[in-house]
C-alpha cells in the first residue's frame, strides 16, 4: 500500500507552500512535490491602472524583497518612457536605486542567513525544534542575533533614505527617482555611531562569511552531499562578465559551465524561455526553449549568480570568490547548501558596493529623471536576493497597462526546489517507518537554501504550526502529527 | 470693517465677522472643523456633510451656516466626531480606495481624515462596486473608483468662457462625475495640474507624472490635516 506524507506549512521561508510525498508499500519515495498553494493574480489586476503605478502597486507582492519587485518594473517603464533598457539613467538616478537595490540585497540576506537559516547550523537539522529559531539564537549566542538584527536594520536604513520608506517606498519613478541623497543622510550612513555604519557592515559581513565556513569545514560531507544534484545556471552579469545585481545581460551556463545562454538582451528573454503550467501548483515551472523542458530547467539565486559571473567587482567578495571557486575547480557549483555560502559571499559584495556608492557625488546630484520616445512595451530584468526576476509590461494607447507578465525568482527556482525535495526525501525517509520531526526539517532544509518566497507574503515567526499528515491510496488518514 | 459677533464652539467663547461661514469663523479662532468638499472661495453646498455641527440640538453643516450673534455650536463631541467617522467609512466602502498604491496617498485628504479620526477598519461592509477608469484624455487619467462626488472639480475647473471642464452623467447608483470628452482634448497642462491638485482624493490624476513627489515631503506626510489652523 502506497503512502502521502505532506509537511504543511513549509515553516522558516516567506509564505504558504506544502510537500507531499508519496510512498510505495516498500517505503521507497515515489515521487515529491512542493506545491504553492496561494493565488496572487497581480499580473491580471495591474491590467487598466495607469503604467507608472506599476512599481508600487507590484511590490505589494511581497514584504521582504518589494524593491526588487519595485524597481524591476521601474526598469520596464524606463524602456517605455523612452528611458533607454537599463543603462540610460543619469548617474543619480542608476546610482540611487543601485545603491537602494544594494540596501534590499543586504537586509534581505541577513534576514535569511541568521533568521531563517542559522538555527539550523547552530542547532542542527534534527535539533529540538523548540530552540531551532531566532529566539533560541538570542538566548544562545545573542551576538549573533543582535549582528543579524542590526545588519538588517542598516539595510533597512538605506532603503528608507532612497525610497522614502522602509517597506513598500516610492523611490524609483518610470525614467529615474523621485529624491537624491542628502549629504546628512549620506554622512549617518558612512560615520554613524556603531555598529550602524557601512565599515562596521562590511566587517560583520566578513564574520558572517567567517561563521559559515567553519561550520562548512567542520561538516563538510553534510553539506557538500545534501541534495546535490547538477543543473543549469541562469543570471544577469555584467557585459564584462562580472556579477551585477541590478542590470546586465542574461547568461546561462549548464552543470559543466558551458555557456547555453550567451550574453542575451532580455528586452528579448521571451524568444529564450517558456514557462509550463502543471496542473498541481499556482506557480509555473519555466524553462530554456532550446532544450526543452526536461533539460532546459535552471536554478537562480546566489549559487547561480557565483556560477555565471566571472568576477565580483569589488576586492574582498572577490577574495571570497576565488576561495569558493577553488572548491568546484572552477566548474559551477552544484551544491544545494552551498547556497548559502554563495548567499554571504553576495552579502559582503553589498556592504562592499554600499560603501563605495556613499562616497560617489553623483548620489546628491539634482537630475533626477530622464525621458525620450515612448515605447509601448517594456521589460526589466533584476537580480532579487533569491534570483533574477523578469517583469514585463505593454500598454495601450491611453498609458494603461494591457499586459503584464512577471516571472519572479522563486519560480524560476520551482523545478530545482522540487527535485532538492525529492532528494532530501529519498535519503533521510526512505524505507522508514516513522517519520520524525527532524526528517521533515530536512525536507524543509533544501527549501529554504533556496529562500524562497513562496507567495511573496510575510508571517510573524513561530506562528506557524508545521502539519505532517499521512494519506493512504484511498485518501484516508493515516496519521497526523502537528507540531509548533 | 464688519461688526464682530460673539458665539461659543464647545464652550469656548469665540469672536468673528458676521455673516461668516461656521466653519471659516472656527477657523479663525483656531478651531478645526473637517471639510472635504468646501473648498476656499467656491460657493459652499454642504455636500459631503463631514462638517456638520449641532446648533440648538439640530444637526447643520458649518460650511453652509453663518454663524450669528450668541450662536452655541457643539463640535467636539463624541456624538459629532463619531458621526464624521462614519461619514469617512461610509465614503471608503462605497468607493474602491486602496491606498498603497494611490498616487494620492500621503496628500489625500480623504485618507488624511482617516488618520485623523483613526478608522482602522470601517463598521460598513465594502461595497466593491464596478467603477471605470476613463485614461482616453490626452493629459488626465480619471479613476471613477476613487470619486467621492464632492463635485470641487466641477467647481474650480472652468475654461476662460467659465465652463466646467467636468459634469455630472447619469443619476443614481450610476453616477459619476466625468471629463467633457471635447473640452478635455484642449486642456492644457496647468489646468490638468490644478484639476488633480484641487481632486480631494486620487481621482484625478496628470498622465505620466506618478509619484514625483517623495514621501516625506507629500502634503500631510508631517503634521495631520488641519494642523495648519491654529491660533
Amino acid at each position: 500500500m502506497s503512502k502521502k506524507i505532506t509537511i504543511e506549512p513549509v515553516t522558516r521561508v516567506e509564505g504558504h507552500g506544502k510537500v507531499t510525498i508519496h510512498m510505495d508499500a516498500q517505503g521507497n519515495i515515489q515521487q515529491s512535490r512542493l506545491h504553492i498553494v496561494e493565488f496572487r493574480g497581480f499580473e491580471r489586476f495591474v491590467q487598466g491602472r495607469p503604467y507608472w503605478e506599476a512599481p508600487v502597486l507590484v511590490q505589494r507582492l511581497c514584504g521582504i524583497c518589494p524593491v526588487s519587485h519595485h524597481l524591476a518594473a521601474a526598469k520596464a517603464l524606463d524602456v517605455i518612457v523612452g528611458a533607454g533598457t537599463g543603462d540610460g539613467l543619469t548617474p543619480t538616478g542608476e546610482k540611487m536605486r543601485r545603491l537602494m537595490h544594494y540596501g534590499q540585497f543586504f537586509q534581505s540576506h541577513a534576514l535569511h542567513f541568521f533568521h531563517l537559516s542559522a538555527p539550523d547550523f547552530l542547532f542542527g537539522v534534527d535539533g529540538d525544534p523548540a530552540k531551532r529559531n531566532i529566539i533560541g539564537i538570542a538566548l544562545t549566542n545573542p551576538d549573533l542575533a543582535v549582528q543579524g538584527v542590526m545588519m538588517r536594520k542598516f539595510g533597512q536604513e538605506i532603503i528608507r533614505a532612497t525610497a522614502g520608506k522602509k517597506i513598500h517606498g516610492t523611490g524609483a519613478i518610470p525614467g529615474g527617482i523621485n529624491k537624491n541623497l542628502s549629504i546628512e543622510e549620506r554622512d549617518e550612513f558612512l560615520k554613524g555611531a556603531d555598529p550602524l555604519n557601512a565599515d562596521k557592515m562590511v566587517s560583520w559581513a566578513e564574520e558572517a562569511l567567517d561563521f559559515f565556513k567553519k561550520y562548512y569545514f567542520a561538516n563538510k560531507d553534510f553539506v557538500d552531499n545534501f541534495s546535490y544534484f547538477p543543473s543549469n545556471h541562469l543570471s544577469l552579469v555584467r557585459k564584462d562578465g562580472a556579477l551585477d545585481i541590478y542590470h546586465g545581460v542574461l547568461r546561462a551556463v549548464d552543470a559543466d559551465g558551458k555557456k547555453i545562454l550567451n550574453d542575451i538582451d532580455y528586452q528579448e528573454y521571451d524568444k529564450y524561455i517558456e514557462e509550463e503550467v502543471r496542473s498541481w501548483s499556482y506557480m509555473k515551472f519555466p524553462y530554456l526553449k532550446e532544450y526543452g523542458k526536461d533539460k532546459g530547467w535552471y536554478r537562480v539565486g546566489p549559487l547561480a549568480r557565483l556560477n555565471t559571473a566571472d568576477f565580483i567587482p569589488t576586492p574582498l567578495a572577490q577574495k571570497e570568490f576565488e576561495a569558493y571557486k577553488a572548491l568546484t575547480n572552477g566548474k559551477p557549483n552544484n551544491h544545494c547548501l552551498h547556497m548559502h555560502y554563495a548567499r554571504l559571499i553576495e552579502t559582503l559584495h553589498a556592504a562592499e558596493m554600499i560603501r563605495e556608492l556613499l562616497h560617489d557625488p553623483d548620489l546628491l546630484g539634482d537630475d533626477l529623471v530622464i525621458k525620450g520616445e515612448k515605447q509601448k512595451e517594456g521589460v526589466g530584468l533584476i537580480e532579487a536576493p533569491r534570483g533574477t526576476l523578469f517583469h514585463h509590461y505593454r500598454i495601450n494607447d491611453n498609458d494603461q497597462i494591457e499586459m503584464a507578465n512577471l516571472i519572479v525568482s522563486t519560480t524560476n527556482n520551482n523545478e530545482p526546489m522540487n527535485k532538492a525535495v525529492n532528494n532530501v526525501a529519498k535519503s533521510v525517509m526512505t524505507g522508514k517507518e516513522v517519520i520524525t520531526e527532524g526528517m521533515m526539517n530536512a525536507v524543509e532544509v533544501a527549501i529554504r537554501a533556496y529562500d524562497p518566497c513562496l507567495s511573496c507574503a510575510t508571517h510573524a515567526l513561530g506562528k506557524m504550526p508545521l502539519e505532517l499528515t499521512l494519506v493512504g491510496p484511498n485518501d484516508e488518514i493515516l496519521d497526523r502529527k502537528r507540531s509548533h | 470693517m464688519s461688526d464682530l459677533i460673539k458665539f461659543k464652539i464647545d464652550g469656548k467663547d469665540c469672536m468673528a465677522e458676521a455673516g461668516k461661514y461656521i466653519v471659516d469663523a472656527a477657523a479663525d479662532n483656531g478651531i478645526y472643523i473637517p471639510t472635504l468638499c468646501n473648498m476656499k472661495g467656491v460657493q459652499p453646498k454642504g455636500a459631503c456633510r463631514i462638517c456638520s455641527v449641532r446648533i440648538n440640538g439640530r444637526l447643520m453643516t458649518s460650511c453652509t451656516t453663518p454663524v450669528t450673534d450668541g450662536m452655541e455650536i457643539e463640535s467636539d463631541s463624541a456624538e459629532i466626531q463619531d458621526l464624521r467617522k462614519s461619514i469617512i467609512e461610509l465614503l471608503f466602502v462605497s468607493g474602491n480606495h486602496f491606498c498603497p498604491a494611490c498616487e494620492k496617498s500621503g496628500s489625500c485628504e480623504l485618507q488624511a481624515l482617516a488618520y485623523r479620526y483613526q478608522m482602522m477598519v470601517p463598521r460598513f461592509p465594502y461595497e466593491f462596486p464596478l467603477k471605470r477608469v476613463d485614461a482616453s484624455s490626452p493629459r488626465i487619467i480619471k479613476d471613477q473608483n476613487r470619486c467621492i462626488f464632492c463635485k470641487r472639480c466641477i467647481k474650480t475647473i472652468k475654461d476662460e468662457k467659465g465652463r466646467s471642464y467636468f459634469v455630472f452623467r447619469n443619476r443614481g447608483h450610476k453616477l459619476e462625475v466625468v471629463l467633457d470628452e471635447t473640452m478635455g482634448k484642449t486642456m492644457d497642462e496647468a489646468t490638468a495640474k490644478l484639476a488633480m491638485e484641487n481632486c480631494p482624493v486620487g481621482s484625478i490624476l496628470v498622465k505620466e507624472r506618478g509619484f514625483e513627489i517623495p514621501i516625506g515631503k507629500r502634503k500631510f506626510d508631517k503634521e495631520p490635516i488641519g494642523s495648519d489652523i491654529k491660533l
